[in-house]
């Protein structure tokens, strides 16, 4: 939970390269227990990191500040990773719980990230649905990726699509959340798609 | 991920630690928001969490959730110590692309190579 003691910061991997200059976020985000934590897990370059929020139900974030009695105020944990692209650009991962209750801290964490992935779990897709309406409220574009568990019964890609009632262009792949390679692949589902959108927009 | 009712695991109240203040004196700073420690500026004065965060982000760039991560501090408690650093000239930041235009296809095609080179 929450509560670990801060991590010793060891040599190399935890501080940024010194040419880093800009920064950029995307979203993981799903259900509880689909998968967040282990998506980011396995694409991060740091050994992913837990901070968290404070907020009241109503939705005051920083209330904690003020000295609330703890009846009123929930913490949301945010599990978070970082990918070095490149020389110059490093890149965030937040996981984060997609429960509408928790909007507020939402818009803190989606302004000026660039896209959110869906993880989507083929035996709850019905919890799925909460999540990507916050995301279209926000005018988050998103991409949807189911994670394959091993028990998950086999769907085809069209029928989830119907499921879900995805807008035609929303991708939609499949990803194994443990494993680099798929969860890479599907960020770049993502970020393809949010390039394609801008041709749109420039073109209208 | 979860929500839970906050425990009470943390030995000092987050207001001790930010002298009673909820809000930041800028509000400015994002969740990944880059801190760089500006050189060789002494570090009396500073409350012991100043210090900590200072003697973390000395060795290299860090990010603002990073920060509050690493010293298990809400992010909403690291941002009022982070302004008051930038105030008194001990931090600077490298600002995230801006809100208002996070859908730069240059930033967004360096994203894809950068991802795609990791294949």
């Amino acid at each position: 939970m929450g509560s670990a003691p801060a991590s010793e910061p060891a040599t190399g991997e935890v501080h940024l390269r010194p040419g880093v200059q800009t920064a950029v976020k995307l979203l993981v985000v799903g259900h509880f227990a689909v998968g967040k934590t282990t998506f980011v897990g396995a694409l991060s370059e740091i050994r992913p990191l837990r901070t968290e929020e404070v907020m009241t139900e109503a939705g005051a974030i920083v209330d904690d500040l003020a000295g609330m009695t703890d009846k009123t105020t929930t913490t949301v944990a945010l599990d978070f990773g970082r990918l070095t692209l490149n020389d110059r650009l490093v890149l965030y991962l937040f996981g984060t719980p997609g429960q509408q209750r928790f909007a507020p801290l939402w818009h803190d964490m989606t302004r000026g990230a660039l896209g959110a992935l869906v993880l989507a779990d083929t035996r709850r897709l019905g919890h799925s649905f909460e999540v990507m309406g916050v995301l279209e409220e926000l005018g988050l574009p998103y991409a949807v990726a189911l994670n394959q568990f091993d028990d998950a019964p086999a769907h085809e890609l069209d029928e989830v699509r119907d499921a879900l009632d995805l807008l035609p262009e929303t991708p939609l792949v499949r990803c194994d959340a443990r494993d680099r390679v798929s969860s890479t692949r599907a960020l770049i589902s993502l970020v393809e798609y949010l390039l394609t959108r801008i041709g749109h927009l420039e073109h209208t | 991920m979860t929500a839970r009712r906050r425990p009470a695991d943390r030995l000092v109240r987050s207001y001790v630690v930010t002298d009673g203040r909820a809000h930041p004196t800028r509000n400015t700073l994002d969740l990944v928001t880059l801190l760089v420690v500006t050189d060789d500026l002494p570090l009396t004065g500073l409350n012991p969490e100043k210090r900590r965060l200072m003697e973390l982000c000395r060795p290299g760039a860090l990010s603002v959730a990073e920060v509050a991560g690493h010293l298990s501090l809400p992010v909403s408690v690291a941002k009022v110590l982070i302004a008051d650093l930038m105030d008194s000239g001990h931090l600077i930041t490298r600002a995230p692309i801006p809100a208002a235009r996070p859908t730069d296809a240059r930033i967004l095609q360096e994203v894809l190579d950068g991802l795609r080179a990791r294949l």
